[in-house]
């Protein structure tokens, strides 16, 4: 009798993803996706107001390297209730900087599982879909979700009409991603 | 012709939530699950309460008993793991249910026009007469084009 040869088990592809809070709840993001982690107090002389009514979750807009960066408050952009803001992700590539209340931890997931059909309403563009870590699921956020292009155009009409320094020469960021 | 009007006997699932009974095709019940964890993220879909983690899969939990006896479980036995044909596949939901269930074999009487959204057949049993349940009209995010057809049972074989 020839015993069966094993099949070698291709390893899981594993992405890198940066756990955070929000409102006292647990994030995920894709680390590919953050260029920069910022402390709030390293941006705190470079950023303008920007008022809104209508995008409470958008309060300040940055001047970057001849780009408008909007910070959209996670707390407010998924419905909760805010918390003191300790951190920024500068996206990478994105118009976006998105203030969170901390960093939980860095680590990876193998399996992103499809948010369920049953979900309808605005969390189908806010998650790329769910993980599983330790047992627990962790929603993982579509890093182009934070802002429609009807939002975006909004926000760039405003800041057209404001005067906005330019914040190259900041500290050095918390993290470089 | 949908095959509520063509077949008269169907095996359903009774299942309680608070003092009343309910039924739902066998064909759309996967299992009967113990309670589990509650897992919560923000989200806007005012009818999912959460999910849950069944082998593996992550199952969002949908309490319709607010729908259908005017206030929701404050106790929760079990999770009735309900399944609903998606253009994509199988989809699964998890149903708070309040008491044991039960596989029986009933003959069923078509819904009528006048008949709610989320009743799609009447079944007697035990002198009493009991809702067969529209599980897409129901529960958020589902395909209603696939309502009528989702109660046939799927043959055993094909020649």
């Amino acid at each position: 009798m020839r015993l069966a040869v094993p099949h070698k088990v291709a390893p899981a592809r594993a992405e890198q993803i940066i756990l955070f809070r929000a409102s006292n709840q647990v994030f995920a993001i894709s680390s590919a996706s953050v260029q920069e982690v910022r402390s709030v107090d390293s941006l705190a002389g470079a950023a303008v107001d920007i008022n809104e009514p209508g995008l409470a979750k958008v309060r300040h807009v940055i001047r970057r390297t001849e780009r408008n960066l909007y910070v959209v408050n996670a707390a407010l952009h998924f419905g909760l209730r805010p918390t003191p803001a300790g951190l920024i992700f500068l996206l990478r590539k994105s118009p976006i900087a998105l203030l969170v209340d901390g960093i939980e931890k860095m680590t990876t997931m193998t399996r992103l599982q499809a948010l369920p059909r049953a979900f309808c309403h605005e969390e189908r563009a806010w998650y790329r879909g769910l993980t599983v870590l330790d047992q627990n699921v962790v929603p993982v956020v579509n890093p182009a979700g934070f802002l429609n292009l009807e939002e975006l155009s909004l926000l760039e009409a405003i800041a057209a009409h404001q005067t906005l320094p330019e914040a190259n020469d900041l500290t050095r960021p918390e993290l470089t991603l | 012709m949908t095959w509520m009007d063509q077949v008269d006997t169907c095996s359903c699932v009774l299942l309680r939530l608070g003092e009343r009974r309910f039924a739902l095709a066998a064909g759309q019940v996967a299992e009967l699950a113990a309670p589990s964890r509650i897992f919560r993220f923000a989200h806007n879909t005012s009818a999912i309460d959460g999910v849950i983690l069944r082998r593996g899969r992550v199952v969002p939990v949908c309490d319709i008993a607010e729908t259908l006896i005017g206030k929701k479980l404050t106790q929760r036995r079990f999770y009735l793991i309900a399944t609903r044909r998606q253009p994509e596949g199988l989809d699964w939901v998890a149903l708070p249910v309040s008491g044991e269930c039960e596989l029986i074999r009933a003959d069923l009487t078509p819904a009528s026009p006048s008949d709610s959204p989320h009743v799609s057949a009447w079944l007697s049993h035990q002198g009493e007469v009991i809702e067969v349940l529209n599980l897409y009209a129901l529960t958020p995010g589902a395909d209603s084009r696939n309502s009528q057809i989702s109660h046939a049972p799927k043959p055993e074989a094909r020649a």
